[in-house]
C-alpha cells in the first residue's frame, strides 16, 4: 500500500525517494499518527513534499490511492516492501543514494532491517496496538500486521465528514506547470531574479589592504569588498509573428521586467527558426536586420542564449537551404542553431506549447535535438530548469 | 502522543502540529515556507517555549557561510597579537570562535535551532550544512578534536523561497507550508495577541484586511503581521467601529493604513482605488 502509493507520487513527478520513504515508517512507527486518518494524511505530506508547488499533485495522489483502497488482492503483503526496494533501487536511486545504501551494509542490510520493523510491529499489534489494531477508531485496519499492510479504507464511515483534506485542493494555485501568464508573472519574476543573482558575497581587496597596512606602520589592517553580482549576461531571441505572439510578449515582458537584475540582457527577434540574420525591433524589421554572424562577434561565449519560440513549422524551415517561408535562406537553419549553439556556452530554449505536445510535431523533435534536449516548457517550473541548465 | 500544540500565543493548524510533532520524534530538521509574515520565525520560539527547551537563533544573511554555524578561525586577530607580542598568540584555541551549531551541540540539556531565512545565503549554504544536521557532529581541523552533539537539537529551517534548496538537503528534512490563514483562524490569531480588543472593532478590521488583501495589482499584500501593527494602532486611537464601515462595499480607506500598506507605490495605487470610487 505504501509502497504502490510512492510509486504512484513518483510517476506524478513527486521526488519521492528511499529516503522518505524509511523517514516516514519510522515516523509511524514513533505514533506520529496515531489517532486519525487526517493526520496520517498530514504526516505522508509533510515527509514526501518538500516544496508546495507539489502539493496539490500530492493532494491528487493521495485522494486515487486511498480511495477507499483495499490492500492489493493474492499479493502477499509481507513481500511488497523487498519487490518494491529493488525496483526502486533498480529503476530511481540517484547514485548518492546507492551510495548510502551500500555504507549501511548493501540491500541486503537495508531489508533486513524492514523485516525487523516489521517484525516490532507484529508484536505491537498482537499486544493491542492503537494504531495497528482492529479496533473501530483505528484509521488502518484489518490487514495491518505490518505498515505495508495498513489499509485504509471505509472513509465514508458514518462520522466522517464529507469533504476530506486532501479533496479540498487548497494548494492548487501553487502548482506550477501551468502556463506562464499573467497571473503568475510575478512568480516567474522572482524565479528569474534567483537565476540573475549569483556568487558569493566577499573577497579580500588586496591593493586596498596593502595601502592601509602600510599606513598603519604595519600592522594588519585587511579591507573586504563584496564580491560583484549579477554577473549574468543573456541574449534573448524572441520568435515574433505568428501564433504564439501572446506567449512571446508576455515572456518579453518578463525578462524586461527582470532586466535590472542582469548585467546585460539583449533582445533579438526571429521568425519561426534562426537564420543569417535578426532583428531588433520588430515594427520596422527590414531596416533593422542584424546578421547574425555579426550576434555573435559582439556578443561573447559567456552570454546565456535563450531562445523562446513554439518551434512549430515545416521540418523543411530547419533542415533545408531555402526551407525559410520568409526569404531565401543560403544555409539551413539547422546550420544556423548549430552554430549559435555552439559559439554560446550555455543556451536553452523555451517553449510555450504544452511539453506533452512536443511530441507530436517533428520540428520540435528537429529543435530539441539541435539543443541537446535542453527545451523547457514556459511555465515556472520550466523557468527553473532552464535557470538551472543555464547554471551549471 | 502529546508535543507540540497551539497555545494560548500561538495558533497552529493541526497539519502544523503534525510536522512538528514529526520532526521532534524522529530528530529532523524541519523547513517551514510561507508568505511573508505567517509567524515562521515565531514558531521556532513557540516551539521551545512548549518542550521548555532553550532556543538558539541563527539568523542567515546573504553574506553568511555555513562554517560560521560552526566556528571560525580568527586569524586576523591572531595575526594582531602576533604583531604586537601577545602571549596567548602561541595556543591556537584562543582563537576558534564558535558558531550556532557548537553551542547547541555542547549544550547539556536538547536545544532547539532556529536557521532563519536560509534562502538568504549562497546556495552553497545548504550543502555545506548537509553532514552535520545529518549526523550532528563535526571535525575542528586547527584543534583537530570532534564536536558531537550531546543531544541532537530539534532544527527549524525558514524559507522565503529566493532560493531553490539542493534536493540532497530536502531528503533529510520534513517539509511544512503555512498557507496563509483563513478568516477563522486569522480571528483566533487576532484573539491570541490582542484577548481585550473590542469584538466588532476586531470583526470589521478583518473584513476590510481581507478585502485590501484582494486588491489587485498590490506589490505586498499585508499579512498577519501587518494586521497586528494595525490593530494596535485602531485601538491606540481608539476609533469608533463606523470608521471602518462605508458606503461603498468595495471601497474604504481604512484610517491609518500606512500600518498596512508598508509600500509606497501600494499606498498610493490603493489611494488612487477610493479616491476613483469615491468619484463614481
Ligand atoms: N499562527 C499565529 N499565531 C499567533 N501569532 C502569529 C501567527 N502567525 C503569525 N503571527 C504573528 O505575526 C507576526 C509575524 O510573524 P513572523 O515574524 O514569525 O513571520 P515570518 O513568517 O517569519 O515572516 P517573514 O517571512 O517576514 O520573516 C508575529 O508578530 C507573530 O506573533
Ligand atoms: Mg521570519
Amino acid at each position: 500500500m505504501f509502497a504502490s502509493f510512492v510509486l504512484a507520487l513518483r510517476s506524478a513527478g513527486l521526488p519521492a525517494s528511499v529516503t522518505e520513504y524509511l523517514t516516514l515508517m519510522g515516523a509511524m512507527k514513533a505514533g506520529v499518527a496515531d489517532y486519525s486518518i487526517d493526520d496520517f494524511y498530514y504526516l505522508c505530506r509533510a515527509t514526501l513534499v518538500k516544496d508546495e508547488r507539489h502539493l496539490d499533485r500530492f493532494d491528487r495522489v493521495f485522494g486515487e490511492v486511498f480511495k477507499g483502497l483495499e490492500p492489493p488482492e493474492g499479493i502477499a503483503i509481507q513481500n511488497l516492501p523487498e519487490e518494491w526496494l529493488k525496483k526502486v533501487a533498480e529503476k530511481f536511486l540517484t547514485p548518492e543514494e546507492m551510495d548510502k545504501i551500500e555504507k549501511l551494509g548493501g540491500l541486503e542490510a537495508l531489508m533486513k532491517r524492514l523485516q525487523e520493523l516489521m517484525a516490532e510491529q507484529k508484536g505491537r499489534h498482537q499486544g493491542g496496538s492503537k494504531w495497528i489494531g482492529t479496533g473501530g477508531t483505528s484509521p488502518f485496519g484489518a490487514y495491518g500486521a505490518n505498515p505495508e499492510g495498513v489499509r485504509i479504507g471505509q472513509q465514508e464511515g458514518r462520522n466522517r465528514r464529507a469533504i476530506k483534506v486532501w479533496d479540498r485542493r487548497e494548494f492548487k494555485d501553487l502548482d506550477d506547470s501551468v502556463e506562464l501568464g499573467t497571473r503568475n508573472i510575478k512568480l516567474a519574476l522572482r524565479r528569474l531574479r534567483r537565476f540573475a543573482r549569483q556568487g558569493a558575497p566577499t573577497e579580500l581587496d588586496i591593493p586596498e589592504t596593502i595601502r592601509t597596512t602600510a599606513n598603519n606602520a604595519g600592522y594588519l589592517d585587511l579591507k573586504m569588498v563584496p564580491e560583484r553580482h549579477n554577473t549574468v549576461k543573456v541574449l534573448l531571441f524572441l520568435d515574433i509573428g505568428g501564433s504564439m505572439d501572446e506567449h512571446v510578449r508576455i515572456c518579453e515582458e518578463l525578462f524586461s521586467a527582470a532586466r535590472g537584475e542582469f548585467k546585460h540582457l539583449e533582445y533579438f527577434y526571429f521568425h519561426n527558426c534562426i537564420y543569417e540574420r535578426v532583428w531588433k525591433t520588430n515594427r520596422r524589421r527590414n531596416d533593422n536586420l542584424t546578421p547574425t554572424e555579426e550576434v555573435m562577434r559582439k556578443y561573447g561565449p559567456d552570454y546565456k542564449a535563450i531562445f523562446v519560440g513554439d518551434a512549430s513549422m515545416s521540418p523543411y524551415e530547419i533542415s533545408h537551404p531555402g526551407g525559410s517561408v520568409e526569404h531565401w535562406n543560403d544555409e539551413s537553419g539547422a546550420v544556423w542553431m548549430h552554430r549559435l549553439t555552439s559559439h554560446f556556452r550555455r543556451s536553452a530554449w523555451l517553449n510555450p506549447r504544452p511539453k506533452n505536445a512536443w511530441d507530436h510535431a517533428m520540428s520540435i523533435s528537429m529543435l530539441r535535438k539541435v539543443l541537446e534536449n535542453r527545451m523547457f516548457p514556459l511555465t515556472l517550473g520550466g523557468i527553473d530548469e532552464m535557470a538551472k541548465e543555464l547554471n551549471r | 502522543m502529546s508535543g507540540f500544540k497551539s497555545t494560548e500565543r500561538y495558533i497552529a493548524s493541526r497539519d502544523l502540529e503534525v510536522a512538528v510533532n514529526a520532526a521532534v520524534a524522529l530528530e529532523r530538521p524541519l523547513l517551514v515556507k510561507g508568505e511573508p509574515g505567517t509567524g515562521k520565525t515565531v514558531l521556532a520560539h513557540e516551539i521551545a517555549e512548549a518542550l521548555g527547551h532553550p532556543l538558539i537563533e541563527w539568523h542567515v544573511k546573504s553574506t553568511t557561510k555555513a562554517q560560521q554555524g560552526l566556528y571560525e578561525y580568527d586569524a586576523v586577530s591572531r595575526l594582531r597579537d602576533g604583531q604586537l607580542g601577545d602571549e596567548r598568540v602561541r595556543d591556537i584555541s584562543n582563537y576558534i570562535v564558535r558558531g550556532k551549531l557548537w553551542d547547541a551541540f555542547v549544550s547539556g540539556v536538547q536545544t532547539v535551532v532556529l536557521i532563519d531565512e536560509i534562502d538568504k545565503a549562497d546556495i552553497e549554504f545548504p550543502n555545506d550544512l548537509l553532514l552535520e544536521l545529518d549526523r550532528m557532529r563535526f571535525f575542528v581541523y586547527e584543534t583537530r578534536e570532534t564536536v558531537v552533539a550531546k543531544h541532537r537539537p530539534i532544527v527549524i529551517i525558514t524559507s522565503n523561497n529566493e532560493k531553490e534548496l539542493p534536493d540532497a538537503f530536502l531528503r533529510r528534512c520534513f517539509f511544512h507550508y503555512i498557507r496563509f490563514p483563513d478568516r477563522e483562524t486569522m480571528e483566533a490569531i487576532v484573539q491570541t495577541h490582542y484577548p481585550d480588543i473590542r469584538q466588532d472593532l476586531a470583526r470589521e478590521a478583518l473584513t476590510v484586511f481581507f478585502k485590501i488583501r484582494e486588491v489587485p495589482g498590490l506589490k505586498k499584500k499585508p499579512a498577519t503581521s501587518e494586521l497586528l501593527d494595525w490593530l494596535k494602532l485602531l485601538m491606540i486611537e481608539d476609533l469608533p467601529v463606523e470608521a471602518l464601515r462605508s458606503k461603498d462595499p468595495h471601497v474604504v480607506i481604512p484610517p491609518l493604513h500606512g500600518a498596512l500598506l508598508k509600500n509606497e507605490q501600494d499606498v498610493h495605487l490603493f489611494e488612487r482605488l477610493a479616491f476613483l470610487s469615491r468619484r463614481g
